[in-house]
């Protein structure tokens, strides 16, 4: 059973209290779901409806629909590659084909050791410092080939 | 030149620097005044839009019912997610607590309580850095309760983060503000417009980042001095966002209405290796594209560009040299569009991705001159018949780019096709294959 944190139920209420109905908190709490299972499953999608006392068609409606929500399990690295039109013209494609041989999986796969995911992700509004990755939450930008084989073997 | 958005101060994203550089001064000075003063002032400064539609900011709010016993509510729009934009995360970054000045006037101007800054999800970092802003401007009494006892008056309003989750979409006004009630990102239909029904059916303004942050100058240099900057019809300045084929990509904050071409060769010191400049999109992927051997004259403003058969957008001008294949510009871009399409409505829904597949059908040299015609077919369809922007914005370069460079997607296809093609396109009406065979 999925059961929220006793820091997270805090910081739940905290999003609650922005709002007038709690229907709107729900994508802060998938987030703070997210960060605590790492992924949301039908469990986290029905704690999530009986913390904030929406239905449970609501929360899937936003996870289904946004695409920074995963319903599965991503690694422990998930590797975000941009190959927007800013980037693709600065080498983007480029960089997309060297992370995915560099760990050796597809776009929205996970390495078998749990420690990589990659996803091929829409303009990350870093058009001006082109190409860039992101790792997680951290955006890395104006990179080259090598800039890109010294990030991906310093994640540990 | 004075620059209004990004001024040249160090560390002015620290409250005490912004304070010494009359950091909240306007404000003061705004509610010396009734909303209405401070409404018509934005209006004569000609302060437009800067999410891309460069309607004027002043009659916007002008449209917010001034009876009402319904809560107002304002929304900054802060989703930046267009491909060839990335200006407010700079704001975010250097400038916080003018935002947070801007928000507080609009606010006292529109008779709002409480204002939502929606940020894309992607910008981990620039939430956090303007969340702190947030709280800071808390401690200090800049917003809240507190507010009251620092100015000395009865106003006083919230700011809240609301944290989007990737969807190109929730930058439409109407699909942001469903994101922030808890729903998927549709577009709603207009009307009723967003200053009679909009967040949870109250009354509500949206505006840009960018936009917003304007709004302290020109309460404290007054509407006169805002109004002279740049061009005539669409004064101020604008935070150019250069990307593509240029020696210095990045944001440059530079008055409305200078040449594109000074914009590409002086400021952003012209393309690697002196090459020629094929094709620009001067204000995010969704524009228009203009040619490289028509940019002479081009202006930087609304009206200008309009003229040139294209739109001034968010101002995130791409550059592509003469190398570069416009095909493949064209199916990332359409391929963008098909992705973030909401589904909602089926000219965009479907057109979306029958663009793609034609196209991908020319990329791999199966591909008719007939199928240039059929994109732009396919695109007219879609265009205007969508409930919101993102249908024209899926539309316009798949049409434009066609017709203003024919002679390069001329080159890609073939005027007959040899083999049959089995095309779920065109219905295989061309071959001589029976549509299905029955009498197995």
């Amino acid at each position: 059973m999925f059961k929220f944190t006793e820091e997270n139920i805090k910081r739940i209420e905290k999003a609650r209290s922005k709002y007038p109905t709690a229907l709107a908190a729900v994508m802060d709490t998938v987030y703070i779901a997210q960060e605590q299972n790492g992924f949301i499953s039908n469990e986290v999608m029905e704690e999530i409806a009986n913390i904030l006392s929406i239905d449970k068609v609501n929360v899937l409606s936003v996870v289904t629909f946004y695409t920074m929500y995963h319903t599965k399990p991503m690694g422990k690295f998930h590797v975000q590659v941009c190959t927007n039109v800013s980037c693709m013209l600065r080498g983007a494609y480029e960089i997309w084909d060297q992370v995915r041989e560099k760990l050796g999986i597809e776009n929205m796969h996970v390495s078998q050791d749990g420690k990589f995911s990659l996803e091929e992700v829409e303009c990350m509004g870093a058009c001006g410092y082109a190409p860039m990755i992101a790792v997680n939450e951290d955006y890395f930008e104006n990179l080259s080939k090598e800039k890109v084989e010294e990030i991906l073997n310093s994640l540990n | 030149m004075e620059r209004i958005v990004l001024p040249d101060i160090p560390n002015l994203n620290q409250i005490d620097v912004y304070l010494t550089n009359g950091g909240f001064e306007s404000f003061k000075k705004a509610l010396s005044q009734s909303p209405d003063d401070i409404i018509d002032q934005v209006k004569k400064s000609g302060l437009r839009g800067r999410g891309g539609a460069a309607f004027s900011a002043g009659l916007k709010w002008s449209f917010m019912p001034k009876t009402t016993d319904k809560p107002k509510y304002l929304c900054i729009n802060g989703d930046e997610s267009e491909p060839g934009s990335f200006k407010d995360r700079q704001v975010f970054e250097d400038n916080p607590f003018q935002l947070i000045e801007g928000a507080i006037i609009t606010c006292y101007a529109i008779g709002a309580k409480v204002a939502y800054l929606y940020i894309r999800g992607e910008y981990h970092k620039w939430i956090k850095l303007m969340q702190k802003a947030i709280e800071v401007a808390y401690d200090r009494g800049f917003l809240g309760e507190s507010m009251k006892k620092t100015f000395g008056n009865d106003f006083s309003c919230d700011l809240y983060i609301h944290k989007g989750a990737g969807a190109y979409i929730c930058g439409e006004e109407s699909s942001l503000m469903n994101s922030i009630e808890g729903y998927r990102g549709y577009p709603r239909v207009k009307p009723p417009f967003p200053a009679q029904k909009g967040l949870w059916g109250c009354p509500t303004t949206i505006n840009n980042v960018e936009t917003i942050t304007n709004v302290p100058k020109i309460i404290s240099n007054g509407w006169e001095w805002y109004s002279k900057i740049g061009a005539q019809k669409h004064p101020g300045t604008l935070l150019y966002g250069i990307s593509g084929h240029v020696n210095k990509p990045g944001v440059y904050e530079l008055p409305t209405g200078i040449l594109l071409t000074d914009l590409i060769f002086n400021t952003a010191s012209g393309i690697p290796n002196n090459k020629k400049v094929k094709c620009v999109i001067p204000g995010g992927s969704s524009m228009p594209p203009l040619r490289g051997d028509q940019l002479e004259g081009i202006r930087m403003d609304a009206e200008s560009l309009k003229e040139a058969g294209s739109a001034i957008g968010i101002g995130g001008v791409m550059v592509m040299d003469e190398d570069t294949n416009l095909l493949k510009v064209l199916i990332r871009i359409t391929h963008f569009y098909h992705h973030e399409s909401c589904g909602q409505c089926t000219p965009c829904r479907e057109g979306t991705g029958w663009m793609e597949k034609t196209l991908h059908r020319i990329l791999e040299g199966n591909g008719t001159s007939k199928d240039l015609d059929l994109l732009i077919s396919v695109a007219e369809n879609i265009e205007g018949n969508t409930v919101c922007a993102l249908g024209d914005a899926a539309a316009w370069p798949v049409k434009f780019m066609i017709q203003r460079f024919r002679d390069e997607f001329e080159q890609y296809v073939k005027n007959e096709v040899t083999i049959p093609v089995p095309n779920k396109v065109h219905s295989m009406r061309n071959t001589s294959a029976p549509l299905a065979n029955l009498h197995k």
